[in-house]
């Protein structure tokens, strides 16, 4: 994709000179969707992104929100979806090193990721092949450098066969003292480069991320990928902590989209300022490199600091204590973001302009038509097994064990569970982290959808006694230039919005993908959230039932079907169901309940509704026999995946009453027992499935593709 | 005493000891290879990671760095050394420890809580226990499988040289409980010495209880560790 004619008319008047080959693939990149959100950018105005506790909002690297006086956590979210259905290993791996680094660079030291991934359909082998690779690279990468990786979620929907998503989430940890922006500070301060000497790689992958897959695009857009070197990013990971320590740093950004012409102009622009850079002084891999390679190649492992220009050899020995190249490329200029090379000037255009001038796109949107009731009527018992036995309701265990998800010494809930819990010693507090999104839902409905995906989270975070804090959202959408996409991803944003507000969770930052298009047409709207919330001590109820308690269902009983896995593997079309007028107090009621002692299992109702949420809580030790009452259909009350809702088991319902108060119904499911068995009736059907039963059917993925 | 967490390039498991060793009241620092070990070494342990990135094999690089000559000249002094997951194959790289540990069965990397049988309580690794007893820790390697040559296996038994073998949670010696294939179902065995050991679970990682008791991990790594103590 080259700069548009009329970008560069614009440019050319702007400058009033033909502008350079350097600068028209500077443009090109900088002004970029990927870079520019250039279709999103009037529609990000909806979040709220403001609140108490949020120290540093949208616009850096990753945002920061207090969790106590002394204590900040960084929170920050990417999306990897074109380089990982190119190179799903090297794809997904730099992922993961892109969001580790923006972690690096508020000061942070990132102690957990999330990764939300979606791919086509389970039963295609090409889609196996990208969720095998992907999970391998994060695997690789994310082992490596020691950073547990706690939760996430993922989805198999036809709309992603030839366009996977790969969305990664870093939680950091930091404070006041060490809290570093990306807003450089004075003119004279050097900008020096640390990490891995600058190659070829991933040239132009900016704008390779602004266009729709072609049929073509694994072997034509290989150039486009990077290749992530884990132990670099560990040995960057230790020297940024040391520089840190040291108070070496006055800002900070990392190269990531658009490579050095990226993190440097927009660095300068934050602050106001200019910068003169020399592009021969850049640590090179290989020979002969021009300027336009230097500035744009998206090698990985680097980090480009502002520095007072005392601090240089200090920074310079940390460098090589840690084996990285380090490169004095530049200072902070009042001027122009100037770039010479071999005593040419290439780049010479206000940073500001270069950073924030791209104009926006104004797109024309259709809205979604309402689903029209029309529902299958399948043998209820069969279509247990095929809900709870899909992989998109099934065990995630064979994704999970591949992570690391306990170096770091603070996971406190493990994966498998609604929402990993982080211990934060620094604080004494507990972290609970959620995140995904679900493609059905957003599909049938996108701002029903969207708010449905909100909600979800949050009820995550409830289930292990948590409020939520903060959100971010990685907003990944179809070409925008279609009417009906663009109505589609409008309808997800608005969603996001209204939730979060409702919910009271600012949405600090985040990270939008356009253009996930290709020959098998748009993905569904998916919104991605990672939720962060908090709550006293590291201590939560489970979602396997203890066995010897009253089942409770906290929040309305079902709902409509639309969005449900239910109609995604039967056919047929239904409304979305209605969500709780007021979330957050349904969302604390469960939180509240999740905390009491007398609490032994939670679990929200979510993917495969009721039937699926009561199927994971069964073990061999303990089971329970549930009758569902009500006037709506069987199917409804078993399958219906209306959020805001949470099972819980508890020796005190009378406690549990009270503490959920007037926010949610609660209703008695039924007595747990030591039998190892659910026993599930709706209406005429009774479901009747052994432990056994389920954790064969749940462990679709994994026998699959052991 | 003055315990040393060796801490290489790619070391990521460094702060994790030093968090476990602090609470059980530990002296011990992190120690960048370079530097060397301190004058006072009382102990050594070689944390888990991916030092050198596991370029070329893991464990193979840092086994060769200067420090580990140190490391061999400290234990064959007496002094306590543990090397725990990457720890582990650097030690069998370095040949502190017979054996070498290798692409897991699966040849995926498992993340996951297995059972242990302690098979030789004699040791400072294993004082709190007593033979056969089962204890739980987590694991977190791709390549943790134990290989050994028939003879050498037959040399290690005969010196009680097996400190652990992976097990069910009744203590049976199965290979539906062998995580990754290791022969022999073997998780850690001693070098010449006694007071030295390698193992791949983490021990570290099943020390503090407001993690271990909350996730369900349980405490029992504190016990391997109490050879500092």
């Amino acid at each position: 994709m080259a700069l548009s004619d009329a970008d560069e008319s614009r440019i050319r008047a702007e400058l009033d000179r033909e502008l350079t080959d350097t600068e028209r693939h500077l443009f090109e990149n900088l002004w970029s969707e990927h870079c520019a959100y250039r279709s999103s950018r009037p529609l990000l105005s909806r979040f709220s992104s403001e609140g108490e506790r949020v120290v540093v909002g949208p616009g850096d690297d990753a945002a920061v929100v207090a969790l106590d006086e002394e204590t900040y956590l960084t929170l920050g979210v990417e999306s990897h979806n074109h380089p990982s259905y190119v190179d799903p290993f090297d794809g997904a791996a730099t992922g993961v090193g892109g969001i580790v680094r923006d972690t690096l660079s508020m000061g942070a030291y990132p102690i957990a990721l999330a990764d939300s991934l979606y791919f086509g359909d389970f039963d295609r082998e090409h889609a196996r092949y990208l969720f095998g690779g992907v999970v391998e690279g994060i695997s690789h990468y994310g082992n490596c450098i020691g950073v547990p990786t706690v939760t996430g979620s993922v989805a198999f929907h036809d709309g992603y066969e030839g366009n996977p998503l790969v969305n990664v989430a870093c939680l950091g940890v930091t404070n006041e003292d060490r809290l570093v922006t990306a807003a450089a500070k004075s003119v004279g301060n050097k900008l020096v480069l640390v990490g891995n000497a600058t190659g070829r790689d991933g040239l132009g992958g900016a704008s390779f991320a602004s266009e729709d897959l072609g049929e073509d695009a694994e072997t034509e857009d290989r150039p486009a990928v990077q290749v992530g070197d884990p132990y670099a990013e560990k040995l960057l990971i230790e020297a940024n902590e040391r520089l840190i320590d040291e108070d070496l740093i006055r800002a900070a950004r990392d190269l990531g989209a658009a490579g050095l012409g990226g993190a440097s102009a927009e660095l300068v622009a934050k602050g106001g300022y200019g910068a003169h850079i020399e592009l021969t002084n850049v640590h090179q891999r290989e020979p002969k490199m021009n300027a336009l390679e230097i500035l744009l190649a998206e090698s990985q492992e680097r980090m480009c600091y502002e520095v007072r220009p005392e601090d240089v050899d200090a920074v310079r020995e940390i460098a090589d204590r840690f084996d990285l190249g380090c490169s004095v490329i530049g200072e902070v200029t009042e001027g122009n973001y100037v770039c010479t090379f071999e005593g040419e000037t290439v780049v010479d255009a206000p940073a500001e302009y270069l950073a924030d001038g791209a104009p926006v796109n104004d797109l024309a949107q259709v809205e979604p038509t309402p689903q029209e009731r029309n529902l299958p009527e399948p043998d209820l018992d069969a279509a247990f097994e095929t809900v709870v036995g899909h992989p998109n309701t099934a065990s995630k265990r064979w994704v999970y064990r591949q992570y690391d998800h306990e170096v770091g010494n603070r996971t406190a809930k493990r994966p498998g569970d609604d929402a990993a819990l982080l211990a934060i010693h620094e604080a004494g507090r507990g972290v609970a982290f959620s995140a995904g999104a679900d493609p059905n839902w957003t599909d049938a409905a996108p701002y029903e959808g969207a708010r449905a995906v909100a909600l979800e989270n949050a009820t995550n975070l409830a289930a292990v006694g948590a409020r939520p804090l903060a959100a971010v959202d990685c907003l990944n959408g179809g070409n925008p230039e279609k009417p009906a996409v663009y109505g589609g991803f409008s309808g997800v944003v608005d969603g996001l919005a209204d939730m979060c507000r409702a919910l009271d969770t600012p949405v600090v930052g985040g990270n939008v993908s356009l253009y996930n298009d290709s020959a098998t047409g748009p993905v569904a709207p998916t919104p991605t959230l990672a939720v962060v919330g908090s709550k006293d001590g590291y201590d939560a109820p489970g979602t396997a039932l203890a066995g010897d308690g009253t089942l409770l269902l906290v929040g309305e009983s079902a709902g409509a079907l639309g969005g449900s896995q239910y109609l995604a593997s039967h056919g047929g079309r239904d409304a979305f169901p209605t969500l709780p007028d007021d979330p957050l107090a349904v969302v604390e009621a469960i939180a509240a309940v999740a905390n009491h002692e007398a609490t032994t299992a939670v679990h929200d109702v979510s993917h495969g509704g009721l039937a699926a949420a009561l199927a994971e809580m069964v073990t061999g030790d303990a089971g329970v026999d549930v009758s569902l009452d009500g006037d709506a259909r069987s199917d409804e009350l078993l399958f219906s995946e209306r959020p805001g809702r949470a099972v819980v088991e508890t020796t005190d319902p009378a406690a549990a009453r009270e503490a959920v108060g007037d926010a949610a119904p609660v209703t008695v499911l039924g007595e747990s027992d030591a039998s190892g068995r659910l026993s599930l009736t709706a209406g005429e059907t009774t479901v009747t499935r052994d432990a056994d039963d389920i954790a064969a059917l749940r462990s679709v993925i994994e026998r699959e593709l052991a | 005493m003055t315990v040393a967490i060796l801490r290489f390039g790619g070391s990521n498991c460094d702060r994790d000891a030093r968090a476990a060793l602090d609470h059980l009241d530990v002296d011990a620092e992190i120690v960048w290879h370079e530097d060397g070990l301190p004058d006072d070494v009382e102990g050594v342990v070689v944390p888990g990671g991916f030092s050198y990135g596991d370029y070329l094999r893991a464990g193979a690089m840092a086994a060769r760095s200067p420090v580990m000559a140190e490391v061999r000249e400290a234990a064959e002094s007496g002094v306590p050394v543990l090397g725990i997951c990457n720890g582990a194959q650097i030690g069998s790289e370095s040949g502190l420890t017979p054996g070498a540990f290798t692409t897991n069965r699966s040849a995926r990397f498992q993340c996951e809580h297995v059972h242990l049988r302690v098979e030789n309580a004699e040791t400072p690794f294993t004082q709190v226990f007593e033979e056969s007893d089962v204890i739980s820790l987590p694991i977190a390697h791709g390549e943790g499988r134990f290989e050994i040559a028939d003879d050498a296996l037959a040399t290690l038994r005969s010196e009680d040289r097996v400190l652990f073998r992976y097990c069910d949670t009744d203590g049976n010696v199965t290979d539906a409980a062998n995580p990754n294939g290791s022969k022999d179902n073997i998780a850690g065995v001693l070098g010449e010495q006694e007071s030295v050991a390698v193992l791949m679970p983490h021990p570290e990682r099943a020390t503090l209880p407001e993690v271990a008791g909350a996730n369900g991990a349980g405490t029992d790594g504190a016990g391997v560790l109490a050879a500092f103590e």
